[in-house]
C-alpha cells in the first residue's frame, strides 16, 4: 500500500436511494464513507441485501448517490467509473463469443488491431489457466472456469482498481480457494486497489487488507473496518489456521453475527425491494 | 433414447403401415365393403405413380422452383424488416408505445383475408403470394426480436459498458447479436410460414406453383393429384427443414440447446 499516492476509491457520506412506486423512496445504503489506498485490498461484509453491491455500482459510476460525493483518484466521478475493471456477481461474458474473443474483445474496442488483441488474449487465458480452452464458448465451460474468463476480461485493460460484486459466490467451495488463490497471485503481480464485496467473513479475511462491515439493510450503514494483520504473500487454504485469523474472525463476527440475524428476519418478512 | 438406425427403423415403419393399411382398405373389400372408396381416397399405388409421371414429365420442377421462390423471397423480406424494426422498437420504447395497438390489430388479422387485395395490388404473379408470407413471417420474428432485444440481460449490458464500449459499440456487440440470435431461433417457424403463404397464396389464385397444382386437381375431382401435392409438399418441407436445421446448428453453435429452441 502507498499512501504517498491519492486515494483509489473515496466515497463520503454517500447515500443511495430508489425510488418505487406510489412515490416511495427506499434508502439502500446510508451515509456512507469509504476509503481504497492506492494498491489496498479492501472487502466488504455485510447479510443479504444490505446494499453491498449498490455501494460497487456507486464506485463503478453505474448508480449516482443521492447525495455525498464519490471521488477517483481525488477526482470527482461524473458518468462511469473508467478506471475501475468490475468483475459481476452473476454471469457477464458474451454468450456468442469464444473464450478467447470474450477476453480480447475490452482491447478490441479500444481499438487495439485483431492479431495483437488475440495474442495478449491468449496471454491472459495461459495466466487463468485456462489456455487451452481459447475456442469453447462460454455454455462449454464450467462456473468456475466461466470465472476465470470473466478475470481475464477485465485485467487484460489493466485497469487502475477492480471491483468485485461476490465473484466467486456461486462456485463450490475447493474452486472458491483455488480462484481465491490465483486472484491473489494475480494482485500480487502489480498490486491494483480493489473493493470486493462478499457475505462470507472467512474469504474476505483471507484475502484481504482491511475488512468493512456494512449494517442490515434498509438504510445500510458501514458499522466496521478491521485492518488485516496477516503476513504476504498468502495461500488461503493456510491462512484459515493461523491464531490471528481466528482472533480477528472472532472479533468481527460478534459484530456481524447481529446484523446477519437483523438481516435474516427482514429478509423472511417484507418482501426485499432491492437487493 | 433409442440408436438412430433404429429409431430410422421405427419411423419407416410408420410409413409403411400407414400407406399398407390405406392401400388395404382402398383396394380389398372388406364383407363386401370398400372401406376407403378410391373416388374419395384413390390409393397410395395411383398417388405414387402420379408423383412419377410428374417427376418423370419433368412438369413438377417448374411449380417446386416457382414455390421455392416465393417462399424464400417471403423468408428474406420478411425476416430483414422483422429483425430491423423489432430491433429500433426495442431500443425506442416511445415508438414502440405509439405503434403497438397497430402492431397488435395487424398480428390479429387472419392473414388469408389479405390473399385477395394482395393479389388485386400485385397481381396473380409471385409478388402476391410473396407479400402474402411476408405478413406472416414478418411478426413471428419481429415480435421474437423486439421481445428478445427489450430483455437483453441487464449484466451483460453492465459488463459491456464497464469494459469501455460506447453506445455504437453496445448496438455491435451486445444488442445486434442478441436480435440475430432471437431472430435465428425463430427460424423453424418463419421458414414454415413462409411456405404458407407462398401456397395459401397460390391455392386462391395464381398459375403455378404447389399450390396452384393442388387447386386444379381438387377442381376435377382428381383425388390422386391432390394427394401427390400434398405429399411432394410435405417432402419439399421436410427438405427445407433438414436445411434449416443445418443451419441453425452452424449459426447457433454457441447456444446450449441450439436445436430446442424452435417456437
Amino acid at each position: 500500500m502507498d499512501t504517498t499516492k491519492p486515494t483509489a476509491v473515496a466515497l463520503d457520506d454517500a447515500t443511495v436511494a430508489f425510488h418505487l412506486a406510489g412515490n416511495r423512496v427506499y434508502t439502500a445504503v446510508e451515509q456512507a464513507r469509504l476509503s481504497v489506498e492506492h494498491g489496498e485490498f479492501v472487502a466488504i461484509v455485510g447479510p443479504t441485501g444490505c446494499g453491498k453491491s449498490t455501494l460497487l455500482n456507486v464506485a463503478a459510476g453505474l448508480l449516482k448517490p443521492a447525495s455525498g460525493t464519490v471521488r477517483i483518484f481525488d477526482q470527482p466521478l461524473t458518468g462511469l467509473n473508467r478506471d475501475a475493471g468490475y468483475l459481476f456477481q452473476g454471469d457477464a461474458l458474451f454468450p456468442w463469443k469464444t473464450a478467447i474473443d470474450n477476453v480480447a474483445i475490452g482491447l478490441e474496442i479500444r481499438g487495439a488491431p485483431r492479431a495483437q488483441a488475440l495474442e495478449r488474449a491468449q496471454g491472459w487465458l495461459n495466466s487463468v489457466g485456462l489456455g487451452a480452452f481459447a475456442g469453447r464458448y462460454p455454455h462449454m465451460l464450467s462456473g468456475g472456469q466461466r470465472k476465470r474468463v470473466g478475470l481475464a476480461q477485465v485485467l487484460i485493460r489493466d485497469p487502475k482498481i477492480l471491483l468485485m460484486d461476490e465473484p466467486f459466490g456461486p462456485l463450490d467451495a475447493q474452486t472458491r480457494q483455488i480462484m481465491g488463490n490465483l486472484l491473489l497471485e494475480l494482485w500480487n503481480a502489480d498490486r491494483k486497489a480493489v473493493l470486493f464485496v462478499t457475505h462470507d467473513l472467512e474469504e474476505a479475511i483471507a484475502l484481504a487488507d482491511r475488512v468493512v462491515i456494512m449494517s442490515a439493510g434498509p438504510s445500510a450503514r458501514i458499522i466496521g473496518d478491521w485492518r488485516v494483520p496477516l503476513a504476504r504473500p498468502r495461500d488461503i487454504s493456510e491462512v484459515r489456521m493461523e491464531k490471528e485469523f481466528h482472533a480477528l474472525h472472532r472479533e468481527i463476527w460478534s459484530v456481524l453475527k447481529d446484523e446477519v440475524m437483523k438481516g435474516y428476519a427482514q429478509s423472511s418478512q417484507a418482501p426485499a425491494e432491492v437487493e | 433414447m433409442m440408436s438412430r438406425p433404429v429409431l430410422l427403423l421405427c419411423q419407416l415403419l410408420v410409413g409403411v403401415v400407414f400407406f399398407g393399411l390405406w392401400q388395404l382398405f382402398a383396394t380389398v373389400p372388406i364383407f363386401g365393403y370398400t372401406v376407403l372408396p378410391p373416388f374419395f381416397f384413390s390409393t397410395p399405388l395411383d398417388v405414387f405413380n402420379r408423383i412419377v409421371k410428374w417427376l418423370v414429365e419433368g412438369s413438377i420442377w417448374r411449380h417446386l422452383m416457382i414455390t421455392l421462390t416465393e417462399a424464400s423471397l417471403a423468408f428474406v423480406i420478411g425476416s430483414l424488416s422483422g429483425t430491423l424494426i423489432g430491433f429500433w422498437f426495442a431500443r425506442q420504447q416511445t415508438i414502440a408505445a405509439i405503434f403497438d395497438p397497430y402492431v397488435k390489430m395487424m398480428n390479429a388479422l387472419p392473414r388469408v383475408v389479405l390473399a385477395p387485395i394482395f393479389a388485386l395490388w400485385l397481381g396473380l404473379g409471385i409478388w402476391s403470394k410473396v407479400a402474402l408470407g411476408v405478413t406472416l413471417v414478418f411478426f413471428v420474428v419481429f415480435f421474437n426480436v423486439y421481445q428478445g432485444v427489450k430483455e437483453t440481460n441487464a449484466t451483460l449490458v453492465d459488463n459491456a459498458r464497464m469494459l469501455g464500449m460506447s453506445e455504437r459499440q453496445l448496438l455491435r456487440h451486445v444488442f445486434w447479436p442478441s436480435a440475430l440470435s432471437w431472430m435465428f431461433s425463430s427460424l423453424h417457424t418463419s421458414v414454415g410460414f413462409a411456405v404458407v403463404g407462398a401456397v395459401v397464396g397460390e391455392y386462391l389464385g395464381s398459375a403455378a406453383g404447389l399450390g396452384y397444382l393442388i387447386q386444379q386437381a381438387e377442381g376435377v375431382f382428381d383425388v390422386a393429384g391432390v394427394f401427390a401435392g400434398m405429399i411432394v409438399l410435405a417432402i419439399f418441407v421436410v427438405a427445407i427443414d433438414f436445411v434449416v436445421t443445418k443451419v441453425e446448428n452452424r449459426l447457433l453453435v454457441w447456444r446450449p440447446t441450439a436445436g430446442e429452441r424452435g417456437t
